[in-house]
């Protein structure tokens, strides 16, 4: 059964490599998941976004042969790493011999956590993301070992959560004691970067749905990570996605769980509020 | 008739030579539209170069963002980001065309085009596409003085009418 659905994702891989990456995408089909799950993939930009009336999920911006894959969860190459993180789930590790679901039950638990996330922490007193509630029950409550922000276990536990969330709409708070970061992550996307002075909004607000070379450039927006790349064959957090944009603008690019990365990870969030939870998705 | 100016110019440049030493990215004099009346390089620019430099994604890279029907042949993927190129010749002369490869945000304020002869002013400057931190104060120019001379040149051909 798994081997038939692994072999089902590496036919569709085998045909996306013929049919040339950037054949155009049918930009209004719908996604709906399994013939059941309807995602929200274009909707009215939330009130804080000043210059744009509609925001897209950038699996609009795909070829239809991405699309697909993202379509039903045999086709999902990252589904597979889904599984593994319910193995991870269910695994005692740690001085307290504790697992996930000593605490938690089942991953079904985790519903809506994804999006609100990041989201304050009153006992912190900081935005945290999923990534940072994880490692704290790790530290904390099991005794365990911190996984690094994108070490295999992070990334596929961080897939399993949002999992659950999806197709419920993004509703990220960008108010209250969380508006300060939210600012601090706003003024970063406006910022002009690197040798190549780019900001995030020159590429994904300026100049979404143009062709940079052979790329097609989206809205740049974080609803559907983790992402599982057929670039790099696996799930990519969403600060090793904001990592290779920054370096793409021969800039010091910041580092994955940096006060810099939680803070633009909020304001981009933010800019998604309305769209589908869609995690893990597939792009190229 | 119009080729026979051109070569004259040329020739004017390349005389030039001896004493006109090549212009560093901090002495560069625009005027106020933009525009550069002095060769970079002090040395012609050679068209055939710049076509190299033009499509090379380590280099100018300029079809990531321009498109130009000419070279859509040989080279697949143009993107869609700033004009097509196409007869860019007979909208601008030499001059104007030097300045915004040399530094477009002079002619076009706040343009996402970035600025190819210039060496300091930027916010977190990376060494190359590392992701590292720049190791200088002044960055090396994104493209050489006769890089942009033979860009110019490159451009310079392509006309329409
Ligand atoms: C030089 C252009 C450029 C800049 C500047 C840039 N990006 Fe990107 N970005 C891309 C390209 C190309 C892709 C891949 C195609 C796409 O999804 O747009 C991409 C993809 C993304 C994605 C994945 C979207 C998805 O649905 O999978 C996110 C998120 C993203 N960028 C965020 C950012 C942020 C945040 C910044 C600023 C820190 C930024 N980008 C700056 C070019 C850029
Ligand atoms: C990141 C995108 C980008 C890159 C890379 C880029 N340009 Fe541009 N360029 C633009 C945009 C956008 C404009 C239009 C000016 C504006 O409105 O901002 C422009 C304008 C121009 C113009 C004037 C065009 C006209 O018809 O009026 C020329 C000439 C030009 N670019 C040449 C080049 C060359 C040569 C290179 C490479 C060495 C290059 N550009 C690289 C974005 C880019």
């Amino acid at each position: 059964m798994k081997l038939k659905s692994l072999k089902t994702v590496t036919s569709s891989i085998a045909m996306l490599a013929l049919g040339a990456g950037i054949a155009s995408a049918d930009e209004d089909a719908a996604l709906i998941i399994n013939g059941e799950t309807e995602m929200v993939v274009r909707t009215e930009a939330p009130a804080h976004l000043e210059n744009m009336d509609e925001i897209r999920s950038g699996w609009t911006f795909r070829s239809a042969e991405t699309q697909a894959l993202q379509m039903d969860d045999f086709d999902n190459p990252g589904m597979i790493f889904v599984d593994q993180a319910i193995d991870t789930w269910n695994q005692v590790s740690g001085s307290e011999e504790k697992s996930c679901a000593s605490c938690h039950e089942g991953p079904e638990s985790m519903k809506g956590l994804r999006t609100q996330m990041p989201k304050w922490n009153e006992a912190a007193g900081e935005v945290w993301t999923t990534e940072m509630y994880i490692n704290d029950c790790r530290e904390n409550r099991m005794g365990a070992d911190k996984w690094g922000w994108n070490a295999k276990d992070m990334v596929n536990m961080t897939a399993l959560i949002a999992l659950q969330s999806r197709g419920m709409p993004m509703n990220v708070a960008i108010d209250g004691p969380a508006q300060a970061t939210w600012e601090q992550g706003k003024e970063m996307y406006y910022t002009r970067y690197g040798q190549l002075e780019l900001s995030c909004a020159n590429c994904h607000e300026d100049n979404y749905d143009n062709l940079i070379r052979a790329d097609h450039l989206s809205q740049g927006q974080i609803n559907g990570f983790p992402a599982y790349r057929l670039k790099n064959a696996k799930l990519n957090s969403i600060h090793a996605r904001f990592k290779g944009c920054v370096r793409d603008t021969r800039a010091e690019t910041f580092k994955e769980g940096s006060p810099e990365f939680i803070a633009l990870e909020l304001y981009v969030a933010s800019r998604a509020n309305g769209l589908s939870s869609e995690g893990p998705s597939v792009r190229n | 008739m119009k080729r026979i100016t051109l070569s004259a110019t040329c020739l004017m440049a390349s005389v030039g030579l001896v004493s006109a030493a090549e212009v560093a990215p901090e002495n560069v004099e625009y005027d106020e539209y933009g525009a550069v009346a002095v060769s970079l390089s002090g040395t012609a620019g050679d068209a055939a170069a710049g076509r190299v430099v033009v499509s090379t994604k380590s280099q100018g890279n300029c079809v990531s963002c321009h498109a130009i029907s000419e070279l859509a042949e040989e080279v697949p993927f143009h993107g869609e980001v700033g004009p097509p190129l196409d007869g860019v010749a007979d909208r601008w002369g030499e001059a104007e065309i030097r300045g915004i490869v040399a530094n477009a945000k002079i002619t076009y304020d706040g343009t996402i085009m970035p600025s190819f002869y210039k060496t300091t002013g930027y916010i977190r400057p990376g060494d190359a596409y590392t992701g590292k931190a720049a190791t200088t104060d002044t960055l090396p120019p994104l493209l050489t003085s006769q890089q942009i001379e033979d860009v110019v040149a490159y451009l310079m051909t392509l006309k329409e009418e």
